[in-house]
Order: C-alpha cells, then structure tokens, then sequence
C-alpha cells in the first residue's frame, strides 16, 4: 500500500497533507519537477515581484514537516510513463515507484505563443518561481514593459511592475481586459483602475512579431505600430499537462476528467487541481479551473476517497486577485445569467457585482467587499432568493437582502 | 524568537518559536499545529485561520481591523477577542502569545 502523488505544486503537497489528516499510514511520495519544496504561486505576480515575501515565505510546509510525516519527496524529477496494470510509474532516471492509488496533480502551464521573435531572450512567462526570479531582474524602475494577455497574470504583473516603477503596456486581443473571467463593468473598472496608475492598454490589438536580434527589443502589432520594450511578458492563458493521463489512455478532454470525487476513469488514479475537467454540481456542468482553492477541495475529496472517510462538503468556487490597494474576491460562475446587480459604488473602489438568474445568485464579483463575497457564496451554494432592490441597496445589511 | 502557544478545542497546548514578523497563522502552518486551515495564504480573503487570543493577550495583540472585523463574521465560533491569525505577526512584544482555536474553521452562514 502506498500513495504515489505526480507533481509537487500546491495541489500534490495538499494531498499528502490531507492523506495524513485522514490517518493514512502508509508511505507517500511526491514527485515534481520543479527543485524547491512545494509553494504557493499565487504571491508570484504579487508579493514576490514587490519582494514583499521570500522563499520561505511561499513554501507550504517546511521540510522537517514530510521528514515527520514520512512523505518522500522526489524534487527536480519528472514521471515518464504511468503503467496502470502493473500499478507503478517510471521516473525520469529510470527509478519506477509502486502505489495503490496515484494522484496526479501535474497542474497546468504557460501557453506559448508562436510569431516570429517568440524565442527572443527577455520574453518571459509567469508560472514557476523560477519564472518570477527572471521576470523581478526585468522590472527596474523605468523599464519599458509590454504584457502580452490581459488575464489575471497579466494584470497582476502590471500592477506589481507599476509598483516598482515600470512602464507597462497591455497588449489584449479581445475588446476589454479579463474577457474570459469577469464581466464587462468589472474589466471596464479594472482597465479604469490601471489606468489610474499610468499603465497604458492596447486592447482589440494582436501581436504579429516580436523585434529583436537576440533579446527582444519590441512587439509589432498588427496595424503595423511597433512597441518598443526592454521585456516582454506573456500570460495568454494555460495548458493542462494532461499527456502522461492520456498516454496511459485515462479519459481527458482538454483535462483529466474526474468525478466529484477527483477519481480518473481509472478507479484507482485520481487528479486534482488545474489539470482536471471537474464536475461542478451547482452549475450542472463540467469546467477546468484554474485556482488554488479548487485543487485544495479536490485534495480534500481524492484523500477522502483514498482512506474510506467522510465524503467532504462540496465547495463554491472561489478565486481572488490583488492588484493596487484592490481585493478582488470572485464566487461562483455566472453562467447564463441575466442580470447584475451593482452594490455599492464602483467609483469608491469599494462594491460588488451580484450575477442572478431570476432573484437567485449565481456569482458574485467583490471589490474590497470581502463581506458580501462571503456572504454571496453562502447565498450561492444554498441557492437563496434574494430582494434585489435590498441587494442594491448597500445601506442595507447583507444579510437582510434575502427573500 | 517569540514563542507562540496554540491551544486545541480540546485543551492541547502547542507551543512554537516563531520569527518575528511571521505570522500567527504561517507559524501555525509551518509547524502543522492543527485547527487552522489558512486556504488563502494570509490575504485576509477566505476566513478559515481564525483564533481567539487568549484574554490576557488581547490589550497587546490589538483589535481586528475593519475589513478582518467583517470577514470574522464569517468564522464559526467567534468571540470578543476574535482575530484572522494570518493578520498577527510575531513581535518581541507578543512573546509568550496564547492563541485558541477554534473547532472547525468551517465559515458560518
């Protein structure tokens, strides 16, 4: 009997950490390619581009604590091939572990992009530490900075970059910022915002070449313009690294699909984290999320399943973002919904965006309001009807907005 | 270093050495004292390392401030001397600090 955990991020440590809350006895390992112990990345584009945090700041858990607790960690190595009959995986060197049950917690990375001068020195990606140790060298004050993707990684970046005194250029294909993952108003508010902050936007804007020898010197755009740049930063979105289950024939699709349970197709492999496409029960849909309190709840679930205990609570998902002196706390997923409700006033930097079908809450977009963040997700997951005048109202107390 | 105390639901005393300027919570987390979850990391964003300070703790630590007060709201088992541990940190003033935990950080409707 043993455990054998493929990827050291944040997700497989949360495993092994669950396993021996639930009382598992039995040996544990954890294989990551990355050579540091398991962090949080979250920081990366935040407090660590500031300097804010240190190493020690982001490790999960210290190594005294998987010495303690008999979790093997096999660092700065990588799974080769999984072999589901034989119940073992081959590591890089050859070494092949056995286990009773696997998780694979593999994560996700960096998309890359492909036009000519993609490879140039200075065009910097932002999932590992490694990645954000490039990235801080880059950020002196009064560096010209373009950002390629004005998701979550590139706004963050923008605003840690502002902070040390950058000059930064979004570049964003799509008509506003976050265009997959918050509404108009809050893009709109959140493009405001930097702004605000002397970051400049090209949005509706496609990069056609990177310009440089060796190290990039600026990006052409398609209508011709050139920015010039001394780096360039690419958060355009995430891959799943899904191969290893695919190989070894584990259902995948865009992801390992998993049950609420985080079990593969293979009853005795489970996946947590980025990597899966999940069942979400409140929404009635499957979806890959990218976040940490995801891969935390599937942690708590595949643990679960793996010692025979109690089947956790099944959780709303949640996402935040720091950018500035904002807080940005987002529950649930708006899907098909047909009205927003604004509470408080954005122009106070301080409010929130109710997302509702009918008078029920679906999601909810919270700016410095961490109150009606944890509120909405209780109204989410209980599906409460709620008074939207009240709800419009921010005089009146959350917690009297209900039907 | 500060020496920080974390006291079970049921009665379990751990005590740690904390450096200062880390918080109540990351110290909670590093040495695995159990009762404290901290899903976020310490951005004051979930609720879930919620302590009690010991009484005669509680003039030194100091009072929550207005956007912990609200998430505290959310903790089960809140009390007046109710505090998020991700937004203590260890001060040569705090050496000695008594911290509870509470049963479950599970958050409160």
């Amino acid at each position: 009997m043993s455990v054998v955990i493929v990827g050291g991020g944040h997700g497989g440590a949360s495993v092994a950490m669950e396993l021996r809350r639930n009382g598992y006895s039995e040996p544990i390992t954890i294989v990551g390619d990355e050579a540091v112990l398991p962090y949080q990345r979250p920081p990366l584009s935040k407090a660590w581009l500031k300097g804010e945090v240190d190493e020690s700041g982001l490790t999960l858990r210290p190594l005294q604590w998987y010495v303690a607790n008999n979790v093997t960690l096999r660092l700065g190595t990588r799974v080769q091939s999984i072999d589901r009959d034989r119940r073992c995986v081959t590591l890089a060197d050859g070494a092949t572990l056995q286990f009773s049950s696997l998780v694979i917690a593999t994560g996700a990375r960096a998309r890359c992009l492909t036009m000519p001068g993609a490879n140039l020195d200075g065009i910097l990606m932002l999932r590992t530490m490694l990645d954000a140790d490039r990235l801080k060298q880059s950020m002196r004050a009064g560096a010209n900075i373009v950002i390629v993707g004005g998701g979550y990684v590139g706004l963050e970046t923008a605003a840690s970059a502002r902070a040390l005194g950058a000059n930064v250029t979004v570049v964003e294909r799509e008509a506003r910022v976050l265009a997959r993952v918050a509404c108009m108003p809050l893009s709109k508010f959140f493009t405001e915002v930097h702004v605000s902050h002397a970051a400049t936007f090209e949005l509706n804007a496609s990069v056609v070449r990177f310009v440089g020898d060796t190290h990039v010197r600026g990006i052409e755009l398609a209508d011709g313009r050139i920015l010039s740049c001394d780096a360039a930063v690419v958060g355009v979105g995430a891959i799943p690294n899904d191969e290893l289950a695919q190989a070894c024939g584990i259902a995948c699709a865009d992801g390992i699909v998993v049950d609420a349970h985080a079990r593969t197709s293979d009853p005795h492999v489970f996946a947590i984290g980025d990597v899966t496409r999940r069942p979400l029960e409140r929404y009635d849909r499957q979806v890959r999320l990218e976040s940490v309190p995801n891969a935390l709840e599937q942690a708590k679930h595949a643990a679960a399943a793996i010692c025979g205990t109690a089947v956790p609570p099944a959780e709303v998902p949640w996402f935040w973002s720091d950018q500035y002196d904002l807080k940005l706390q987002i529950a649930g997923l708006a899907f098909d919904c047909q009205e927003i409700v604004v509470r408080g006033d954005m122009a106070t930097r301080k409010f929130s965006l109710f997302h509702l079908k009918g008078d029920v809450v679906e999601a909810v977009e919270a700016v410095n309001a961490p109150v009606d963040f944890m509120f909405g997700k209780g109204l989410i997951a209980r599906r409460l009807p709620i008074v939207k005048e009240k709800l419009a109202d921010a005089a009146v107390p959350i917690r009297e907005t209900l039907a | 270093m500060p020496k920080i105390t974390y006291v079970s639901h049921d009665g379990v005393r751990r005590t740690i050495d904390l450096k200062e300027g880390l918080s109540v919570m990351e110290g909670a987390i590093h040495n695995s004292v159990p009762g404290i979850d901290a899903e976020c990391g310490g951005a004051c964003a979930c609720a879930t390392c919620h302590v009690l300070v010991d009484r005669e703790w509680t003039d030194k630590v100091g009072p929550p401030s207005d956007m912990e007060r609200n998430m505290l709201q959310f903790a089960s088992e809140v009390g007046p001397t109710s505090r998020l541990s991700c937004q203590i940190r260890a001060t040569k003033e705090l050496d000695g600090l008594v911290v509870h935990t509470p049963t479950s950080q599970q958050s409160a409707f």
